[in-house]
This record gives C-alpha cells, sequence and structure tokens, in this order.
C-alpha cells in the first residue's frame, strides 16, 4: 500500500511537470503579443519593450520555462498583466469559494445519485424507475449555464426561495477565516445565521453544478446494481437467508460501486470544467469566473494558474478515487 | 416396513418462462418423492430442467420470467409454492441449504471468506425459532469449525483470505462449510463437481459422501454426470426436456434401465472394457420447448417410438416396487442395432 | 412474404432460405429489435433526424431568414412569444425562432468539426499507440494522459485565452481539448486486436503490416468509434456553447446558441424567451445524440447492453 501510494504520487509529480509543459507552449506560441496587449493600442515600442522585460518575456524559451517551473515551484505564478496583482494571491483568495461550491456538487451527486441509482434498480420497471431514467437520461444533456439561469429564474426570482447569486448577502460579514469555507467557519464560529444564509447561496450553484454528474451517477449505478443483482454470489446469499435490505444495501453495492466510483471521478472533472459557467452564472466569486474574465481580455498567466491548478485537483481527486478502489476491491490491491 | 413420510415431495409441477420469444414450457409435471436421509440424484443433459427443479424449491427463480402452472413442493407438509419470501428467509440455510456449480462465481469478490460465512451464520441463527443470539466471535468460532470441518487446511489463515486468493476446490469446500452451517435437514447439491478438475471432483466428492453420513443429511443431488449420481446416491430420477422419465433405486437403473432415453444415457457412457467404437450419443437434438411436442418429448429421437407415443405424454408407471417409468414401451428390448450402438 | 409463399408451394423438403439463414436473420432481427424496443434510442433517433433536417432546410423554412446575420427592427424589440414570432423577438427586433434555427447549422458544422478534428488526431495516435507498442507507444499515451488529466473545458478556455476569442478560436480549441478520449478507445481496442487470434492467423499469412492494420484492424474499431462520436456530436456542440456564452467562443450576432445565451441573459427575467429557448434547443440536440449513441452501443457493442 505504501509503495502504490509512493509511485502514484511520483506519478503525479511527473503529470503536473507535463501539464506545465503544456500551459508553457499554450501561453507561448499563441499569436498575440501579451505585451503589445498589456501595453495598450497607443503604446510606444519602447514601453512594449519595457513591458516584455518586466515580465521576462525576451528571453529565450527554455529558459523562460525554466523561469516559469522555478516560479511555480515557489508558488509564484508570476503577475496578471492587466492588474499587476500577483496571481498567486489571487488563487488563494478565489479558490476557497470553488473548493466549497465543488465539494457540495459532489456530496451532493454522490449522497443523491448513489441512493437512486439503487433505489432504481431494486424497483426495475416502475414507476420510480422510469423517472428516475427519464431524468438520469436527460440529466446529461443539460446545459449547466442554461439551467443555473432557468433555477435562477424560477427560485430566486419567481419564487424568492433561495438568493440570485454571490457566497453571501451584501451585508453580511464573512465569518474569520479558519477553513476559508463560510459553511464550516460560520458553523466553527457558533455563526449559525451566516452559515444558513452560506448554505442557501450555495444550493442553486451547486444543484446546477452537479447536475450531469447526479445524472450520470444514478445512471451508472442502476446499470451496475442491475447487473451484479444478477450474479451468482447475490442468488448464494440468498440462498443462505440473508436478508434482501443487507444483499441490496451491502452484498451488491460494494460490487456496484467499483464502476460507478469511477464514473464520479470521470464526472469530477466535469465539475471542475463547469465552475466556470456556474460560477459566471451566479457570480459565484471563484476561480472559475477569474479564469473566465482574465481569458476575456488574453491575460495569460491567471488562465494558464487556473488550468494548472484545477488540473491538480483533479489529479488529486484521481488519486483520493484510487485509493479508495483499492480499499473496496481486494483484488486491485494485490496488483498495484 | 411402512413407507416414511418424506421430507419433500414435489407433485405435478409445471413451470413456464414468459420470454421475448414465446413461452418457454421447462418443467412439465414433474414429481418425486424424498424420504428423510435418503440420497436422491436428478440426471439428464444440460437444459433438461434440474437446475430450474433445485432453484424453484429454494424460491430463487426469478419471477417474471418465470411462472408456476401447477403443482406442489411440499417441505415437512408445508408447501413452499405458497411460502413469502419471509417464509424461504426462515428455511434457506437453516432447513434446506444448497451449494451450486461454480465455485468461482459464487462468493463475493469484494468480502473475506470469513466475512460473508459469519454473515450467513448470523442469518441462519437469527432465522431459527427459538435459537440463542450468537455473537460475532461465537458465530467466528463456529466458521472456523465449519471450515476444518470441510478439511480446509489452515481455517484460521484462510478465514481472512478473499475468494480470488482461494482455487476453486477451496472456494467449493467454503461454500460447503456455508451451506451446512445452519445444520440444514436436506441439502440440494447443483451440480456441485462440474466446474472443478477430476482430481479434486473426487476429493469433493468423497467430502459432501462423508458430510451426508456425518450430519445425517437428505440430499438432492443435481448432475450431469452418472458416475457422481452413482457415488452418491440411493435413488436415482432420469429427467428428459422437462419430464421425468424414470425413477428408480440406483443399482436397478444401472443394471436394468427400462426408459429408451436412459438407456441411451448409459450406453453413451465410455467404459474401459468397450472399444471406442461404442462410444456415441443419442441422435437428434432436444425438443424445442417453446413448442413441446404433444406426446413424449423423446419420441422424435427414440428408436421404440410408435404412433402412439406422439399422441399423449406417457403416465408413470410401476414396473416393480420403486422403479416407476414414462414409457409405453418400458417391457420391450431395444432394437437389435440401438441396442448395439 | 415470397419466402412464406413458397414454403407453402413446396413442401419442406429441402431446407428454405429462411431456414438457412435462420441465425443471421435472428441475428438482424435481435439489432432491429434490440434498437426499436429501445424507446429512448428510438425518441433519439426522431431528434437527430429533426435537427439534420432542420440543419438541412433551416434558412430557407424560417419565417425571417434577413434575422438570421443579426439585422436591426427596433420597433418590435423584446416582443413576447405569438404568432408571427413563435418564440419572442430579442433586444433589436430579431425573431428568436429564426436566429435558433439558423443556429441549428451552426451547431452541426460545430459539432462535425471538433468531432471530425479529434478524430484525424486521435485515431491514427491510438492505432500506432496501441499496434507499434513499446516506447512510441508509451510515449503517446503518456502525453494522452495529461490531457486527460485536466478538466477539458479549462483546457480549452486557456487555449481560446491564448488564442484569443471566435467561434473558430473555440472550435479549435475543444479540437484541441477532444482527442485524447479516441487515443484511449482506439488504442485499447488494437491492442486486444493485435493479439487476437484471427490477426495472429493473417500475419502468419503473410499479411503485411498495412494490411493487417487496414483490413483486420481499423473495420473493427469502427463500431466504438461510431458509438463515441455520436455522443461526442452533443457533447462537442455543448461545449462550443459554453465557450459561447462566456463570451469566448461565437460573438454576436452570430447565431450560435450559447452566444445568444449570452446576450440574453441581461434580459432575464422579463425577457426569458430571449435565453430560454436557445438553451432548450442545446439541451434536446445534446440529448438525442447521446440517445442514439446509447442504442448504438445496445446494439454494436452486446457487452454493455443492459
Amino acid at each position: 500500500m505504501l509503495l502504490f501510494l509512493l509511485r502514484r504520487s511520483l506519478f503525479m509529480v511527473g503529470m503536473l511537470f507535463a501539464l506545465l509543459i503544456i500551459t508553457f507552449v499554450i501561453s507561448h506560441v499563441a499569436p498575440g503579443d501579451p505585451a503589445a496587449l498589456a501595453a495598450g493600442p497607443d503604446a510606444s515600442a519602447e514601453m512594449i519593450e519595457t513591458i516584455r522585460k518586466e515580465h521576462g518575456l525576451d528571453k529565450p524559451l527554455p529558459q523562460q520555462f525554466l523561469i516559469y517551473v522555478g516560479g511555480v515551484l515557489q508558488g509564484d505564478f508570476g503577475n496578471s498583466i492587466h492588474t499587476g496583482r500577483e496571481v498567486v494571491d489571487d488563487l488563494v483568495r478565489f479558490f476557497p469559494a470553488t473548493f466549497e461550491l465543488v465539494l457540495a456538487s459532489i456530496l451532493f451527486a454522490i449522497l443523491l445519485g448513489v441512493p437512486l441509482g439503487v433505489l432504481s434498480a431494486v424497483k426495475q420497471n416502475t414507476w420510480i424507475d422510469h423517472v428516475t431514467r427519464v431524468f438520469s437520461v436527460s440529466g446529461v444533456g443539460v446545459p449547466m449555464f442554461w439551467l443555473g439561469l432557468m433555477l435562477q429564474l424560477f427560485f430566486a426570482l419567481q419564487l424568492g426561495w433561495f438568493p440570485l447569486g454571490g457566497q453571501l448577502d451584501m451585508m453580511t460579514d464573512p465569518p474569520a477565516p479558519i477553513t476559508h469555507l463560510y459553511t464550516v467557519d460560520s458553523i466553527l464560529r457558533g455563526q449559525f445565521d451566516v452559515t444558513l444564509e452560506a448554505l442557501r447561496h450555495l444550493v442553486l450553484p451547486a444543484l446546477s453544478l452537479c447536475f450531469p454528474a447526479l445524472a450520470s451517477i444514478i445512471r451508472v449505478n442502476r446499470a451496475e446494481m442491475l447487473e451484479t443483482l444478477n450474479q451468482d454470489y447475490i442468488t448464494n446469499a440468498r440462498a443462505q437467508g440473508i436478508s434482501p435490505l443487507r444483499i441490496v444495501g451491502l452484498y451488491a453495492l460494494k460490487n456496484a460501486m467499483l464502476p460507478t466510483l469511477a464514473m464520479i471521478g470521470l464526472r469530477f472533472g466535469w465539475m471542475l470544467g463547469g465552475t466556470v459557467l456556474v460560477e459566471t452564472v451566479f457570480d459565484w466569486p471563484g476561480v472559475g469566473l477569474y479564469a473566465v474574465q482574465t481569458a476575456v481580455s488574453s491575460d495569460f498567466e491567471p488562465i494558464m494558474a487556473v488550468t494548472v491548478l484545477l488540473g491538480f485537483c483533479f489529479m488529486v481527486a484521481n488519486f483520493v478515487i484510487d485509493i479508495v478502489y483499492g480499499w473496496l476491491d481486494p483484488r486491485v490491491r494485490g496488483t498495484t | 416396513m411402512s413407507a416414511p413420510e418424506p421430507i419433500l415431495s414435489m407433485r405435478d409441477y409445471r413451470l413456464v418462462f414468459d420470454t421475448f420469444d414465446g413461452i418457454y414450457q421447462a418443467l412439465d409435471g414433474v414429481g418425486f418423492d424424498l424420504n428423510p436421509g435418503e440420497s436422491l440424484g436428478i440426471v439428464g443433459e444440460t437444459g433438461c430442467g434440474k437446475s430450474i427443479t433445485a432453484k424453484s424449491i429454494l424460491g430463487l427463480l426469478p419471477s417474471p420470467p418465470a411462472r408456476v402452472l401447477s403443482g406442489e413442493i411440499l417441505y415437512r407438509g408445508q408447501d413452499l409454492l405458497k411460502a413469502s419470501e419471509r417464509d424461504f428467509r426462515r428455511l434457506r440455510g437453516t432447513e434446506i441449504a444448497m451449494i451450486f456449480q461454480d465455485p468461482m462465481t459464487y462468493l463475493n469478490p469484494v468480502f473475506t471468506v470469513g466475512e460473508q460465512l459469519v454473515d450467513a451464520i448470523l442469518a441462519h441463527q437469527r432465522a431459527k425459532p427459538g435459537g440463542e443470539r450468537m455473537n460475532k466471535a461465537a458465530a467466528k468460532r463456529h466458521a472456523i469449525q465449519m471450515l476444518a470441518k470441510v478439511h480446509l487446511p489452515n481455517p484460521e489463515r484462510q478465514f481472512t483470505s478473499y475468494p480470488h486468493e482461494l482455487s476453486g476446490g477451496m472456494r467449493q469446500r467454503v461454500l460447503i462449510a456455508m451451506s451446512l452451517s445452519g445444520a440444514p435437514r436436506l441439502l440440494i447439491a447443483d451440480e456441485p463437481t462440474t466446474a472443478l478438475d477430476v482430481t479434486i471432483q473426487a476429493q469433493i466428492l468423497d467430502l459432501i459422501a462423508e458430510l451426508i453420513d456425518d450430519l445425517n443429511l437428505s440430499v438432492l443431488m443435481i448432475s450431469h454426470d452418472l458416475g457422481v449420481v452413482a457415488k452418491v446416491c440411493d435413488r436415482v430420477i432420469v429427467m428428459y426436456a422437462g419430464h421425468v422419465v424414470e425413477d428408480a433405486p440406483v443399482d436397478q437403473l444401472f443394471n436394468d434401465p427400462r426408459h429408451p432415453y436412459t438407456r441411451g444415457l448409459l450406453a453413451s457412457i465410455p467404459h474401459p472394457g468397450r472399444p471406442p467404437t461404442s462410444l456415441s450419443g443419442i441422435p437428434g437434438t432436444l425438443p424445442n420447448l417453446y413448442d413441446p411436442p404433444r406426446g413424449c418429448r423423446f419420441a422424435a429421437r427414440c428408436p421404440l417410438a410408435v404412433p402412439a407415443c406422439t399422441t399423449a405424454v406417457p403416465e408413470k408407471r410401476h414396473l416393480s416396487g420403486n422403479h416407476l417409468v414414462a414409457c409405453i414401451r418400458a417391457d420391450e428390448d431395444l432394437p437389435a442395432e440401438a441396442a448395439d450402438a | 412474404m415470397t419466402d412464406a409463399a413458397a414454403e407453402t408451394v413446396t413442401p419442406a423438403r429441402e431446407p428454405t432460405w429462411r431456414e438457412r439463414n435462420q441465425s443471421s436473420i435472428r441475428q438482424a432481427r435481435l439489432y432491429v429489435r434490440t434498437f426499436a424496443r429501445n424507446g429512448s434510442a428510438m425518441l433519439g433517433l426522431g431528434i437527430v433526424t429533426l435537427f439534420l433536417l432542420t440543419a438541412a432546410l433551416g434558412p430557407w423554412i424560417v419565417p425571417f431568414p434577413e434575422d438570421a446575420a443579426g439585422s436591426v427592427h427596433l420597433d418590435i424589440k423584446l416582443q413576447p412569444p405569438d404568432a408571427v414570432h413563435w418564440f419572442g423577438t430579442d433586444e433589436v427586433g430579431n425573431d428568436v425562432f429564426t436566429r435558433v434555427i439558423v443556429g441549428t447549422r451552426v451547431s452541426l458544422q460545430i459539432g462535425l468539426i471538433i468531432t471530425g478534428i479529434a478524430m484525424l488526431i486521435g485515431v491514427p495516435l491510438g492505432m500506432i499507440a496501441g499496434f507499434v507498442g513499446g516506447w512510441t507507444g508509451e510515449a503517446i499515451m503518456r502525453f494522452t494522459d495529461v490531457f486527460l488529466a485536466v478538466p477539458g473545458l479549462i483546457l480549452a478556455i486557456a487555449i481560446v485565452g491564448a488564442l484569443g476569442p471566435g467561434i473558430l478560436n473555440a472550435m479549435l480549441a475543444l479540437s484541441l481539448v477532444w482527442w485524447p478520449g479516441y487515443v484511449r478507445l482506439v488504442q485499447a481496442k488494437t491492442l486486444s486486436l493485435k493479439n487476437s487470434i484471427y490477426v495472429d492467423a493473417a500475419r502468419s499469412m503473410g499479411a503485411g503490416k498495412m494490411r493487417i492494420v487496414f483490413v483486420h484492424i481499423l473495420p473493427n474499431c469502427a463500431s466504438p468509434i461510431v458509438v463515441k462520436a455520436s455522443m461526442d456530436m452533443g457533447m462537442a456542440i455543448l461545449g462550443a456553447a459554453s465557450l459561447g456564452f462566456l463570451g469566448l467562443g461565437a460573438q454576436p450576432p452570430y447565431p450560435e446558441w450559447g452566444a445568444m445565451i449570452s446576450v440574453g441573459r441581461n434580459y432575464l427575467p422579463d425577457w426569458w424567451w430571449y435565453s430560454f429557448f436557445p438553451g432548450l434547443f442545446i439541451f434536446l440536440t445534446v440529448l438525442g445524440f447521446n440517445l442514439m449513441g446509447d442504442g448504438l452501443r445496445d446494439i454494436l457493442d452486446p457487452r454493455h447492453r443492459e
């Protein structure tokens, strides 16, 4: 197990390095001249040259890459050409919001998706199954940003149940940071009214973000449960007089969770990507919104930093899933 | 001697499967008695309905597609066809236990042998009326005892193994231990050795024979292998395409088979004494059970068939004492060339 | 019909055509029945057919063709849906129905180009990785892994960020993040086929590498590729619409669904139809391609049959 963790960690370091190469190549083969863009249309050649020097853009590419990697290793992702702020400061400021949103979404998708998949399989061909299937089949195709807008339209504007956007009301002060997650911090600080408010702000964005993932988790889990419930070992468990609840919830589910877990890993990537859409719709102050705002103005360093950051999150998530997988399935434990 | 009350008795059992291709008439009027302490074999080729018969007894057939048309299955006087899933759970493992064909697929791959055994033992305990509640430690002790009883080497260590770490023979031992851990009266063994290597087959068969004596079990042994049945069983019924065609004590069946199908089946066993040219099967194939023939289902392949065979299903009749056969020409000998073949 | 007649006229002495080909008939019937019995697959096929028809005929059947490229009728701006303007009008008085319908053709082009380029890059790479294997194969697969390790939309945004916003750059960016899936798929399939008995047989009979690849391996990769491509059509359209929504893809007034929603959201909630209908069309299109892909998979890839 230790060896497995070590190997996976090394692999991840390699992947991260490769990712840095990719983002570096993308930002340096681009036709546009970032220095000229930053300097503005009226800038003189000298000014552009100064900016170029400031950002190290005049050095040969391999050297620029080494400087880039060296910087990243020290937590330096460069400066935004537009605002001049350190990108890493921006990331630290915006990431917790994204993390809270993604965490809420994935929990939502798993805690709702797995039971619904099981229920749909057990009640196969009943109305519960049919409703769940229609939902799970159509859910994958729903554009997150459109869903977000429609949820806003209905639940925020029409019914007024939830706020339109943002992480907290304008007038509310965020809780003093501990984990930087508003919901958790407010509980730790005992400010339960803030917790409630943060949760109310979280519901619609999290729902939009988790929707496609939720649909595919239900789908995979249902199919796997049906398959598993047909296995011989289930027949044997029944022949031993083990209770149906235990057979479904333990004997079958533990097996069905393996492919479901792989799907969760895959869809987690969708969710990370979806943050740019959902954060834009709900004006959620996370790295996704930050990435879009900088991308529109061709501000390279922030987008590349967000790409590396979210790529890293995805790798960590898959790492965690591999560990859970090994914990669930004794057969992989021996081989890897 | 007065006939003992049978522990299991199947009467005129008719079962169909509703499929997309039509109604598959799997079992048609199957009936037999199993007396306490007796070992009854069911033989027949693949698709004759023996496994379906076995699974029916424990209520393990999914319905739909399975549908019972008629009959009763009496276990100690209780009609299992009227039993609810709850009733079955009280019977499974504690009264009637079953071991299956393929040990590779009947153990759950993601739990240890011990976890599954203990779970089964606790389920058996809960099902027993008035049975004392067993704690986990006691269940574990019992599980290891059972593993020792089926001669699994190093039971304490295997207790923590996962199924994929065991060989086929070892897995079958585990499954046998699991099935017998609830001290059932009736054991249904569905081709328990078919999927194993030949040398292992003999060992498992010896083990089953030993446990039958040891635990005073009544046994229903399903097999396509007459050798297996000869070794373990007192009495044999032969099934063909959903019909019981012959029912006889094991010696009588081997020495004096009366149904033409049984005779063909016995003739197809290779014997060391006979020249290999006499190795033969029965010509023809199983009838289409979506649209079964009206009369005897074997008629199309039978060397003795006469027009009367195709008009009505032959009644089962007593030839001698307890030798039953469902053939109108059972008293006659086969034509010379067929007997030869 | 004729077979049945022949059967009754000639007593069945020789096996009829129907009897001789019984197994392949049964197979074909199973395929058709699997698809036809699968209600959702038929629904998918219906939606996709409608989508293709709309894309083909769109510019000729819309009521206000001149609105497609964006004209200005401020006197009728932001009208709710009625008999003339089925989906209402937008902020400069263009007919939303016209623009959504014309957007179908745009979406079809986007989907075809993205999936096409992704396949052109991914399939050969996967084939090389699987067939040549060794150091080359390993390098290709590791490279693919890196791309798969970044959420696709993020990487696409990064690329668009570098190239500058616009529909062409958005399609290019999406193509560049879409190919790794095909490499994985084709490599796995090629690898399993390479070691299959019949490829061994072909090799032992002296078939050249090219022959093995094009005659024995490529056709057998076709069905999983078709299934994936069908599903990807929908997802690629969704991806392009997402970029359009963020202002990184097609720029208004180009009739692209995502870009329409991007403008339309500024007119919520009172003028809801402006963003509602384009979104509905994205949803239906993605749904149609997904359902059809699912149905195809049920037929072509029996292992996944439910």
